[in-house]
């Protein structure tokens, strides 16, 4: 909590007010998310863990702008993001997120750094500053060494260090970790969880959802996720008071 | 996202999934390499066809005999014998016909000559001194024959260069050979007017009108008397002119009632280039109907694409690909797809279009614009058929792309 002490000076770089996302594939409508409402403020490392149908997939989807609520505000770096068309999203999750996926999914056909360098395209940097910045980090997860290699030539532990790097090589807002142990052995496990640390002492913002929990323990606030929503008091959020 | 990097993305992904690529492009390859052939195939035929024509004659008409009509029985075209060699005099009076430049009529018949040991069977033609200019034909070495041969009934014969070279005669001028045994001076050979796959116009015998009748055929029937009009612009005039006058020296009334047929050059001329027109023109459809499968062909295998790279596209998109830039990148790779086809197909076409006439007798013409317009039309059907695929890849969300095993 010592952290936090300045926290109503500063705005949170994400805020989810009452976010509700309701699917109807058939007539009868389900609710994945039931009012959540959540902020993260500038270099917090939480942890979001619950189990499997809890909603968490869904509450990471609306974090990483890969969907939009039914209902409610979620605004990234003071903009609601809550109704803006795909167009807009990508745009959104090319500048503001990083994302570090379960499966790692990198391109099978491009090695390393033109992995890493790839949403760097998307931002339109030129060729010379993409290569340049996507091997400085590379260097920076440590794989500075195998910058040429393709993935089928990296372990799996390698393989999530390189999809860290393209998560980091837009400086984004926020770093989006969705399972990034679930595909890896306890070893290479503790390895990612270690560089997200790292990461976290250098000042990034990151939010790692995961259902177990010693790995949920790595992070500094730990909010338990239940059909739907937050279980009441979990993480201490206490930030409701801040205003937009 | 620029269209260099799209265009580097495009090829990227061509290369990687090169045996599928290669398979989408044969399909294209096939229907360019068919278009081209086709187009090639039917200007090739056209202009052989009109340098045949041509070598005819040039403003000739051509005056054949009508068919006979026997009780109800309805004879064979130029069946009938109602052409005279009076006719063709008749025709070359300056004054009922001011038009026409010059007449020769001419019967033809089979028949076998022998020189030495040599023999061969050509078509004899009988004719008059005017035969030279009016299929306008010239002189290889010695001379045509004369108005005095043709008054002597001279046992005189002009050979064309295959006749001559058939009958072992390499200078024949003087020497003797047999027609239907009664023996012929050979006083001159003809120009070469080259050879169609059809006629060719340098194996025959010309001999006079006048002895033709009287040695073989002892009718003064003629089988075609040709025209030559004085002008290109006359040609219209000259024909009407000769159909004046033979319905008066034939006592007939009404034109539908003529016994005889004039045909100028332009009509056969233009009977041919329809005939080519129509044989392109399905050729043509049966190449457009390839290319149509090809184009299909490219755009299964771009949903194929689409299905198989469900993750891939996701995960553009979570890193920030707009729906945009995924279309674009489809767009890019089918049309790259069709333009790789239609260039390959463009030089298997060339090359066929140089090595097939080898094979068969027909010349195929190398056309550059049908070429080109081919190549465009490859990377257009990539465009079109590349739409509906880039459309899915684009509208499909992150979440399920990414979602997808």
């Amino acid at each position: 909590m010592t952290q936090r002490q300045p926290a109503i000076a500063r705005r949170p770089i994400v805020q989810l007010v009452n976010v509700w996302k309701t699917y109807t594939p058939t007539s009868v409508p389900v609710h994945a998310l039931r009012g959540v409402s959540i902020s993260v403020f500038p270099g917090e490392y939480i942890s979001v863990i619950g189990p499997s149908g809890s909603g968490k997939s869904t509450f990471m989807h609306i974090l990483g702008c890969l969907d939009v609520p039914t209902s409610g505000h979620y605004y990234l770096a003071g903009t609601d993001v809550s109704e803006m068309d795909e167009e807009h999203l990508a745009k959104v999750r090319n500048r503001r997120i990083g994302f570090v996926f379960q499966q790692f999914h990198l391109l099978p056909s491009l090695n390393a750094w033109r992995n890493v360098e790839l949403p760097l395209i998307y931002a339109g940097v030129d060729r010379k500053s993409r290569r340049l910045r996507a091997l400085e980090a590379l260097e920076q997860v440590g794989l500075g060494d195998r910058v040429d290699h393709h993935p089928n030539e990296l372990s799996g532990g390698q393989q999530q260090r390189v999809a860290v790097a393209r998560a980091l090589v837009t400086e984004p807002d926020l770093l989006l970790a969705d399972e990034p142990t679930g595909n890896l052995d306890s070893r290479s496990s503790a390895d990612v969880l270690g560089m997200m640390d790292a990461l976290h002492k250098q000042g990034r913002t990151i939010v790692l959802i995961t259902h177990e929990q010693d790995v949920a323990e790595a992070a500094e606030r730990i909010m338990r996720f239940r059909d739907g929503k937050f279980l009441p008091g979990s993480g201490v959020p206490g930030h409701e008071e801040v205003v937009v | 996202m620029s269209w260099w990097e799209t265009l580097r993305s495009g090829m990227q992904s061509i290369v990687t999934h090169r045996l599928r690529s290669s398979l989408t492009v044969l399909g294209i390859l096939i229907g360019i390499a068919a278009v081209i052939l086709t187009v090639g195939f039917g200007e090739g035929a056209t202009s052989s066809v009109n340098s045949a024509i041509s070598a005819l004659g040039t403003n000739l008409l051509i005056v054949t005999p009508g068919s006979t009509t026997t009780g109800l029985v309805r004879g064979g075209f130029g069946s009938s014998s109602t052409l005279t060699y009076q006719n063709a005099v008749d025709l070359a009076n300056k004054i009922d016909c001011p038009d026409i430049a010059a007449v020769a009529p001419q019967v033809t018949s089979e028949t076998t000559l022998v020189a030495g040991n040599e023999n061969w069977t050509t078509s004899v033609n009988g004719s008059t001194p005017a035969w030279l200019s009016v299929r306008g034909r010239s002189m290889a070495e010695g001379s045509f024959f004369t108005q005095q041969d043709m008054n002597e009934n001279a046992n005189v014969v002009v050979l064309g260069q295959t006749t001559a070279e058939e009958l072992g005669l390499f200078s024949p001028v003087g020497e003797t050979v047999d027609i239907g045994n009664i023996p012929f001076t050979i006083i001159g050979v003809l120009n070469s007017a080259g050879s169609s796959s059809s006629t060719n116009e340098d194996d025959l015998a010309v001999i006079p009108i006048t002895t033709a009748q009287s040695e073989f055929l002892g009718t003064s029937s003629v089988s075609t008397i040709y025209l030559e009009a004085s002008s290109q612009s006359t040609m219209g005039a000259a024909d009407s002119e000769a159909t004046d006058e033979l319905l008066a020296l034939h006592g007939i009334t009404d034109t539908a009632d003529a016994d005889f047929t004039i045909t100028s050059q332009t009509t056969i001329e233009n009977t041919f280039t329809s005939v080519d027109k129509t044989l392109t023109i399905l050729l043509g459809g049966i190449a457009a109907i390839s290319l149509l499968v090809g184009g299909i062909g490219v755009m299964n295998i771009m949903l194929v694409a689409v299905t198989e790279r469900i993750k891939e596209i996701g995960l553009r998109k979570a890193l920030g690909a707009t729906p945009a830039m995924i279309r674009r990148q489809f767009l890019v790779e089918a049309s790259a797809l069709g333009l790789a086809g239609g260039v390959a197909g463009a030089g298997l076409g060339l090359i066929g279009a140089l090595v097939i006439p080898d094979f068969v007798s027909n010349k195929i013409a190398i056309s550059w614009p049908a070429t080109a317009g081919a190549i465009v039309v490859a990377m257009g059907i990539g465009v079109i058929f590349g739409v509906y695929p880039a459309t899915r890849a684009a509208r499909l969300t992150p979440i399920e792309a990414l979602r997808s095993e």
